[in-house]
């Protein structure tokens, strides 16, 4: 197994801001390249607006669960929760953090952030958050040493969404283009 | 190979079940459990599959269901979460008895920490209560396997079997394995036995003695024996032990792995925690010094070692006796248990934030409305998203489904001699109506209890993922239904005051409110129908309201009169001397324009400027 196939990964939001909807884009994403998977999921009342938390293992792991200081990336659209999901990664980890104030020219050389709500508005999808922070974090991902680098390109995400809405052409291209402007913002 | 597919823990259960040919699936929503059967309903319409699925107004009445399929030969599940198990628990104790002639599975799933329960009782207890065997898988992709063991052990035995998943496993995702769905299914055949099926006390007692000598025998099914994951030469020697069951098994064997132990401590997973199985106690009794058990949330493999001197876990203090098994807390015991240092976390404070009601929902709208009301009323809320009342200091009470009503008649029957009498008003949802609110009710009219019950009718099960109700008019894969009205119900109740408000309309609701308080003084419940639809239901239906822009004007001096005792959070009180209005959250409801005292908050197009 490439050493890049294990991945451990946690995705934090508030509820509905659709930390589900991105944990489940990166896990179809590793299913797609044949890596083994692994997601744990918050479901129940902290979806009405609580805090939520996804943690997405990839590359042959049994628990589903990652423990602290494990974890090799964070893709955070709540900032205040940043800090308390950092317990559960790794020193070097790359963090990737929706903020409306704080610019990537903030960030240390692991530590990154984007106004991923104002990106959402100007993809004309204003609750596509999500997917500006993905796009982001695979953009940023992607200027790293292939030692830190994600288990999936762009490339792949555009695939798992043209693939999910195969039928919806409208939704895919929506979903492209926040997914585009968060990768730009990467760059 | 068979394609994979990336699947939720619940939906490979789903999935497992139909691929072993089952019959008959039913459910009540509850979280972990609820994808189960939505997951069969979908399997079920997409391949077309010659399979009952049903939403059942309760989880006893689900269990009664599936189980009376199964007595007729089929294989059959039900499925809910571990409290809904108590609702089942009547029928289950006398199922036991009776056995089943087709696989009969009943899935309970527990909620150790607990994330969306009451409580983090352990399912495995009931099936120990009830002498049946369970199965406790620690992936989805065991999850599924184990659907297929339970039926061909439920068939062997005659005897209903439980799985009991937990949170972890049902909502965890993972790349399984599909199978086809069987090409052929079996035919029912009911073979008349009142001596079993319908068995007096007298018979019961046989019965009783038949349930355990197949425990005996289940406790010996080689299927179901715990399997060593490790067999080494060194993990052959070592004198300490672990055995875990669940996704504390699944922890275990990845820390195991880190920690380089996976080599020298030998690790059994345990798939059937009870009965379990008497020679593996034996091997372990016999063979090791030190036995360090893993499993949640309580001690059920543990209990059943009759000489615990060497035993490690939850009954001996060396595991937690509350709360989940965390990874980070099961590296912990293991590395106690293995002599190495323990690793310190420390979790920074952050203020987390609390759950509410989404921005618009109706409930916020009634529950402002009950307050406006009846400021100094008792409120007995419910199980739902409405629970949330509790952050507008409108809920006081929630024990468990459908008490909101007999609680409310608790307090009447406390009050009804002391001079300091204040109103009662109950929530509940409709869904939670139906499921245990009408025995309830009924009690209250017979017995003239004065309160008034608000239903919080948004035609949906909302909390869980919107299953439909019984008003709905369809069912679980969405084919229509015939459908119970609510208020004829009420009526039907012998209620003699019911009547059907839209929430969205503050004034109206509080007078209507009023009106009803009024009413039940010395006259017996009055119940008030609000009316509305929850904004995540994505069923047909019409809109809940048609959106208004509003805006703050300049008269707001951020008292914030609406962000506390309203709620609603798209309104923003940021210290900057106005609220702000999250447009992003915001669903046009126009409720806060009535709300603000100083009517600070407007409709944009009628405001110009
Ligand atoms: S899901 Fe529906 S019922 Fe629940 S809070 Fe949101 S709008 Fe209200
Ligand atoms: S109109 Fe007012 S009450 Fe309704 S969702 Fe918007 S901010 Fe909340």
């Amino acid at each position: 197994m490439d050493n890049h196939e294990k991945r451990q990964i946690i995705i934090s939001g508030l509820g509905g801001q659709g930390v589900l909807f991105i944990t489940r884009l990166l896990a179809e994403a590793a299913v797609m390249k044949g890596i083994p998977v692994l997601t744990s999921e918050t479901h129940g009342m902290a979806q009405r607006g609580g805090n939520v938390v996804s943690h997405l293992k990839t590359g042959g792991y049994h628990s589903p669960l990652i423990r602290p200081r494990q974890g090799d990336l964070l893709l955070a659209l709540d900032p205040n929760t940043a800090p308390l999901d950092s317990v559960f990664l790794k020193p070097e980890a790359i963090k990737a953090i929706n903020s409306p104030s704080l610019h990537s020219t903030d960030s240390d050389r692991s530590t990154f952030y984007i106004d991923a709500v104002g990106g959402a508005q100007k993809s004309g999808s204003p609750k596509a958050a999500n997917l500006v922070l993905l796009g982001f974090a695979v953009g940023v991902s992607q200027n790293m040493t292939p030692a830190k680098r994600l288990f999936c390109s762009m490339d792949d995400i555009r695939n798992v969404i043209h693939n999910r809405f195969s039928s919806d052409q409208k939704q895919s291209a929506q979903n492209i283009a926040a997914l585009e402007i968060g990768a730009a913002c990467a760059k | 190979m068979n394609e994979r597919k990336l699947l939720l823990g619940n939906e490979t259960i789903a999935r497992g079940l139909l691929e072993n040919g089952c019959r008959i699936v039913t459910s009540y929503p509850g979280t972990p459990a609820s994808e189960i059967l939505s997951a069969a309903a979908f399997f079920k319409n997409r391949y077309n599959l010659p399979v009952h699925v049903q939403w059942a107004v309760n989880e006893k009445i689900a269990f009664e269901i599936a189980y009376a399929g199964a007595i007729s030969g089929l294989r059959c599940a039900v499925s809910m979460k571990q409290v809904g198990l108590n609702v089942a628990s009547d029928p289950l104790m006398s199922a036991s008895y009776m056995g089943t002639k087709g696989g009969f599975i009943v899935i309970s799933a527990d909620d150790p920490g607990p994330h969306s329960s009451q409580t983090e009782q352990d399912s495995r207890l009931m099936a120990m209560l009830a002498k049946i065997p369970v199965l406790d898988p620690d992936s989805p992709s065991t999850a599924k396997e184990m659907t297929g063991v339970a039926f061909a052990l439920s068939e062997a035995f005659e005897i209903p079997v439980m799985i009991r998943p937990t949170t972890r496993i049902c909502h965890a995702r993972q790349d399984i394995e599909q199978h086809a769905f069987p090409e052929s299914f079996q035919e029912p055949e009911f073979e008349k036995n009142p001596g079993r099926w319908a068995a007096t006390p007298k018979f019961r007692f046989q019965l009783h003695r038949l349930l355990e000598e197949k425990l005996l025998k289940i406790a010996l099914f080689e299927q179901t024996a715990p399997a060593m994951v490790n067999e080494t030469r060194a993990t052959k020697r070592s004198s300490r032990v672990i055995i875990a069951s669940g996704v504390a098994s699944a922890h275990a064997m990845e820390i195991l792995q880190e920690l380089g132990l996976f080599d020298s401590i030998p690790m059994y997973r345990v798939i059937q925690p009870y009965p379990l199985h008497s020679a593996f106690i034996d091997l372990i009794l016999s063979t090791y010094e030190e036995i360090l058990i893993l499993e949640e949330t309580t001690g059920v493999i543990e209990t059943q070692f009759a000489d615990r001197r060497r035993v490690k876990g939850r009954m001996s203090g060396h595991v937690p006796g509350a709360g989940e098994l965390l990874p980070e807390i099961v590296e912990n015991i293991i590395r106690k248990f293995t002599h190495l240092e323990s690793l310190s976390v420390e979790k920074p404070s952050v203020p987390g934030k609390r759950p509410t009601l989404c921005a618009g929902c109706m409930h916020r709208a009634a529950f402002y409305a009950i307050k406006r009301a009846a400021p100094k009323a008792i409120y007995t809320g419910d199980i739902g998203c409405y629970t949330l009342g509790l952050n507008l200091n409108a809920v006081d009470t929630v024990l468990c489904m459908g008490a909101s009503i007999s609680q409310a008649a608790g307090f009447h029957h406390a009050f009804k001699q002391t001079k300091k009498r204040s109103p009662i008003i109950a929530t509940i949802g409709d869904s939670t109506f139906f499921h245990s609110g009408v025995p309830a009710l009924l009690d209250a009219v017979v017995q003239q209890v004065e309160f008034v019950l608000v239903i919080l009718d948004n035609g949906t099960t909302a909390m869980t993922g919107n299953q439909p109700t019984p008003a709905s008019g369809f069912g679980a894969f969405g084919e229509p239904l015939p459908h119970v009205d609510i208020e004829s119900l009420v009526n039907g109740c012998g209620v003699a005051f019911c009547r059907t408000v839209n929430p969205y309309e503050l004034k109206p609701t509080i007078a209507l409110l009023k009106e009803a308080v009024q009413f039940c003084n010395g006259r017996g419940p009055a119940v008030v129908i609000a009316k509305g639809r929850c904004l995540l239901d994505k069923n047909p239906g019409p809109a809940p309201f048609t959106p208004v822009e509003v805006e703050i004007t300049d008269e707001c001096d951020e008292c914030e009169y609406c962000t506390t005792h309203f709620e609603c959070p798209a309104l923003i009180s940021g210290g900057e001397g106005r609220t702000m209005i999250d447009s992003v959250l915001c669903s046009g409801c126009g409720v806060c324009i009535e709300v603000c005292p100083k009517g600070a908050i407007v409709e944009k197009n009628t405001n110009p400027g």
